[in-house]
């Protein structure tokens, strides 16, 4: 199903900008919680070793479509065009932030990118964009509804239901399943079993709904790119649903309840040469890190030098670090605030 | 002026509202549940065909399909049908369409209209017989409306598929389906948060809520046969509640009889009642008694569900026993 | 004497009564790993993996199915993870679970267990942080308990494990680690059984769960005032245990009620109805109800605290039952929406 595509190096510089803007934000999140006493008082997820979905498919959505995702939203805010100003403020609970800090981590919520909700509810939000896709069905225009989920959502009945009122009714939907703890020899499709889902890979499901369905490689930038870009144009043409299950392996940060920068913050060395890194992130870095595995990719062919990489890293930990102090110093909300917006007015 | 049944003022309401606003869209259609009334709807097929959408039996998709709709620009009007089925979209719509608004700090509004006929139909038993309202009102971000009469059918449908933006329950009830009463036609839509007093008096005050509106108007017939004036007021709107009128009400009769169709414990009349014991403590002369469902679920048997079923009579020896008669 | 924490002896009683009912089983997401706060570590180990069961994010299908068993024999223990999610088992719940015993004619019953754990405190947001106890309060044929210290956690889980119908089972996230002296931990209270914690005599405050703690905060408070509250912590909050309530509003001849769920339509809205259904004549003022406002629960720290209600809401509550000028001097917006 996937075309061959090609992509520009400036639309590869893009690619890695975004990607490491992600990372970069997301280790601040996480120093948000470790460094400052309550100020992440819950938990938080973050998207590290998953930005390759992200970018690849934001890239592939025009500015009037509706992206839908879950409580491992960041990543996505930022890749649709997030400012990380609002962003981190949001996820602190400032005033500041894209929801006024009543929605926190869990719901960075930013209708003017056409993101709606953010559901903390697994397999909430997959009725959702349906229903943005119904909406846009009805009114006849060329608009896409996206939906990032995790795997989990798969275990849910709500997932059944929309995918299969979305295959007969012809929705224009594009399921977007970042199924994240993948083995890495199993990322490029094939079975792929869990001890929690009966089928024999996820796309089985969505198959059997007549939903033509992809599996691509979740570490790797360009597949995700062309896969993405594929799904939302076949979505746009008016063919239907499409089902994109994005095989991803965690970063070992990732593995306990809550985030943990092993090793500390990144650094682009260990993207350049693994074992270099930390021995718990050598394998991660070494197969499985979209963002070491596109730096050496670009740097081999030449479309970036090391230079290149580091200088545009240092730009962006610099907006990191400028967004988080703005973050920091954003008022919180006053008291009162509580009980605006029940309802609309 | 013209006399319609509840359901010709429902189907007049909907029709109005596909009329006025393109944006409006209903999934399913089952406005009449499972009464001869039912009929009463073919006419919205008959002229709008195409802006209805029949589901496969998938309450949790298509209630979420609703959701996300009304996110994103139309006005979907859902029809359950049973009010019992809706809790197989409970997490749509109070973990979603409620919260829409607040989560967004007001960006993002979710104008959907959940129906659904609530409530003892006779034979329902235990799982088709449910009335959910007192918990959709305890869920902040939901409006909750009830209306008991064909003009509020029609008045209320339209305010709250045309002008509220925000998620709505439409509590209707199939014994309501036939219900005769005087709709004007050129009545402007209600307002939320707006009781009316269905009928005056000055012994007594009862507050009655969808069905126990027609019930509570039998009642104070009877009552008034012997020689007890009670006033009806019916709150149409349980959130936003006019609390004012309920309050004004009891301060004239000193009085209250509080009917809702739903088990008492935790029940739409502990609300009330609670709100008139806190707020119009001082202009009681009696305690608020509360008629309702007891705390059972519905049986089968006739005779067992007539037992616990709040009738008129019922209303009748409530109010007898505020009036210590 | 022992001293416990609320998490160890909500561990306490379901290892106990693993032991003594082979039937008695655990289900739940992850509860082969403890659960996301630890409460069922070392059971899988203990007891193998036919009685601790790990499911996957399926709420509808565990309650479905641990209905089933119970049916068919087990004893089962479910564990839903946030109290919000109950949302995604109501229709088995409301539907099955809750009417069996009453369609069946009293031949069938369903001894199950629902542990959730709920309550506002860690930022959560509205998706985490619900306190939905009002809905099951009206759903006839569900039982409701909500222990607010370790004692009750052990000896009421307890007792939800060995009752022949099914338990809501109520645990406060910021009860947890909470420490209390447990004096007889082989106790098991019945259920439907509320409790005295302070005796008082100017008005009688109704509560459960955290805000208990509050609550005896506030009576603290009070007294040094020369106001002496009655803390009643009702414990199980279907059946509730309306004699001690009426007892002690006879006399003390004034209620108020505090929760940390929403006001509106919650328990209070029951309590409150019912205190003045037979207990009118003894109330010397209007009652007066404490709990959140009309609003989802926000995220953000600032708002989240200022929607909880906490001792410096009864207390004001209680002043302004009373018609006496406040304490503190700050005016807070949000009390006038929470009492």
């Amino acid at each position: 199903m996937t075309q061959p595509h090609s992509y520009s190096v400036e639309a590869k510089r893009k690619f890695l900008e975004q990607m490491l803007t992600i990372r970069r934000a997301e280790e601040q999140v996480i120093h948000f919680a470790t460094d400052h006493e309550d100020l992440i008082r819950g938990h938080f997820h973050v998207y590290i070793g998953q930005e390759a979905s992200g970018v690849g498919a934001c890239a592939a959505l025009g500015p009037d479509d509706y992206v839908f995702t879950t409580h491992r939203n960041h990543g996505h805010v930022i890749a649709r065009g997030g400012e990380l100003g609002p962003v981190l403020a949001e996820i602190i609970g400032r005033t500041t932030g894209y929801n006024k800090g009543r929605g926190g981590t869990f719901h960075v919520i930013a209708p003017h990118l056409g993101i709606l909700q953010t559901s903390g509810v697994v397999g909430g939000c997959v009725p959702l964009a349906a229903g943005a896709a119904f909406s846009i069905k009805k009114r006849g225009t060329r608009q896409v509804s996206l939906v990032f989920f995790g795997d989990g959502v798969l275990e849910e009945g709500a997932f059944y239901e929309a995918v299969n009122l979305a295959s007969l009714w012809k929705l224009p939907v594009v399921f977007v399943c970042e199924n994240n703890d993948v083995a890495r020899e199993r990322r490029k499709g094939g079975a792929s079993p869990s001890d929690s889902l009966a089928a024999r890979q996820l796309t089985d499901i969505s198959n059997a709904f007549s939903v033509p369905s992809v599996t691509a490689d979740g570490a790797d930038m360009l597949a995700m790119a062309a896969a993405m870009g594929d799904a939302v144009s076949k979505v746009r043409g008016g063919a239907g649903p499409v089902f994109v299950e994005s095989r991803i392996t965690r970063w070992p940060g990732n593995a306990g309840t809550f985030p943990a920068l092993l090793g500390g913050d990144y650094r682009l060395d260990w993207a350049l040469a693994p074992s270099s890194g930390p021995k718990e992130l050598q394998d991660w870095l070494q197969h499985s890190d979209p963002v070491a595995l596109f730096v050496r990719t670009l740097v081999a062919n030449g479309a970036m030098s090391k230079a290149d990489v580091e200088a545009m890293d240092a730009r962006i930990r610099k907006a990191v670090a400028e967004a988080a102090s703005f973050a920091l110093a954003s008022p919180a909300p006053k008291a009162e605030c509580a009980l605006e917006h029940i309802f609309a007015a | 002026m013209t006399e319609m049944t509840f359901a010709q003022a429902l189907a007049l309401g909907l029709t109005e509202c596909l009329d006025a606003d393109p944006r409006v869209t209903l999934i399913n259609s089952s406005y009449g549940g499972l009464t001869s009334y039912r009929t009463t709807f073919n006419v919205l097929r008959e002229k709008y065909a195409d802006r209805i959408t029949d589901t496969p039996i998938s309450e949790l998709g298509y209630c979420g399909i609703a959701v996300g709709a009304a996110m994103t620009g139309l006005r979907p009007i859902v029809a359950l049908s049973t009010a019992a089925f809706s809790f197989e979209a409970w997490p749509q719509i109070v973990n979603e369409a409620a919260v829409a608004c607040y989560g967004s700090a007001g960006q993002v509004t979710a104008p959907v209209v959940f129906h659904m006929l609530a409530g003892i139909r006779g034979a329902g038993a235990v799982q088709h017989s449910h009335a959910p309202q007192a918990m959709f009102c305890n869920a902040p971000g939901l409006q909750v409306v009830a209306p008991g009469s064909p003009a509020d059918a029609r008045g209320l449908m339209r305010t709250v598929a045309l002008r509220s933006n925000n998620p709505t329950i439409f509590i209707d009830h199939q014994r309501l389906q036939g219900i005769k009463g005087e709709v004007d036609e050129t009545a402007p839509p209600i307002p939320l948060g707006v009781a009316e007093v269905k009928r005056q008096g000055t012994d007594a005050t009862i507050v009655a809520v969808s069905i126990m509106v027609p019930r509570a108007l039998e009642a104070a017939q009877i009552l008034a046969q012997q020689g007890i004036s009670a006033e009806v007021v019916d709150p149409r709107t349980l959130v936003p509640l006019d609390k004012t009128t309920i309050l004004k009400s009891v301060a004239k009769t000193g009085r209250a009889v509080v009917c809702d169709e739903s088990q008492l414990t935790c029940g739409v009349a502990a609300e009330l009642a609670a709100i008139i014991a806190e707020e119009g403590f001082h202009t009681l002369k009696a305690p608020i008694r509360r008629v309702g469902i007891p705390n059972v679920p519905i049986p089968y048997h006739q005779a067992e569900e007539e037992f616990i079923t709040p009738t008129a009579d019922k209303i009748v020896a409530a109010v007898k026993a505020v009036c210590g008669r | 004497m022992t001293q416990m924490r609320y998490v160890d002896g909500l561990r306490r009683a379901i290892e106990l009564e693993m032991e003594r009912d082979q039937r008695v089983i655990v289900l739940g997401e992850d509860v082969g790993v403890g659960g996301p706060f630890g409460i069922t570590v070392g059971l899988l180990e203990r007891f193998g993996e036919r009685r601790v069961i790990n499911t996957p994010i399926s709420e509808d299908s565990i309650m479905g199915l641990a209905t089933g068993a119970a049916l068919a024999g087990k004893r089962p223990i479910i564990e839903i993870m946030f109290v919000d999610f109950i949302t995604l088992a109501m229709s088995q719940l409301v539907n099955h679970t809750a009417k069996l015993r009453f369609m069946s004619g009293g031949q069938l019953s369903v001894p199950l267990v629902i542990r959730v754990q709920q309550g506002a405190g860690g930022g959560w947001g509205a998706h985490h942080s619900q306190s939905l106890e009002a809905w099951f309060h009206h759903v006839p044929g569900l039982k409701v308990v909500a222990p607010s210290n370790a004692a009750d956690a052990l000896g009421l889980l307890r007792a939800a494990i060995r009752d022949d119908d099914p338990v809501l089972f109520i645990e406060h996230r910021g009860l947890h680690f909470r420490r209390d002296e447990v004096s007889d931990p082989d106790a098991i209270p019945a259920l439907g059984t509320a409790k005295i914690l302070r005796g008082g005599k100017d008005l009688t405050i109704i509560t459960y769960s955290k805000a208990v703690w509050d609550a005896l905060a506030a009576a603290d408070e009070l007294a040094a005032r020369d106001l002496s509250a009655e803390v009643i912590d009702l414990r199980s909050l279907s059946p509730l245990d309306m004699d001690t309530v009426l007892g002690s509003v006879r006399r003390t001849s004034r209620a108020l009620i505090v929760h940390e769920a929403v006001r509106q339509g919650g328990l209070g809205a029951e309590i409150a109805a019912h205190i003045q259904e037979t207990a009118f004549d003894w109330l010397d003022a209007p009652m007066h109800r404490v709990g959140a406002p009309f609003a989802p629960v926000p995220a953000s720290p600032v708002l989240e605290q200022a929607f909880v209600p906490d001792t410096r809401t009864i207390v004001a509550a209680v002043e302004q039952m009373l018609g006496l000028a406040p304490a503190s001097s700050t005016e807070d917006p949000l009390e006038r929406r929470r009492a």
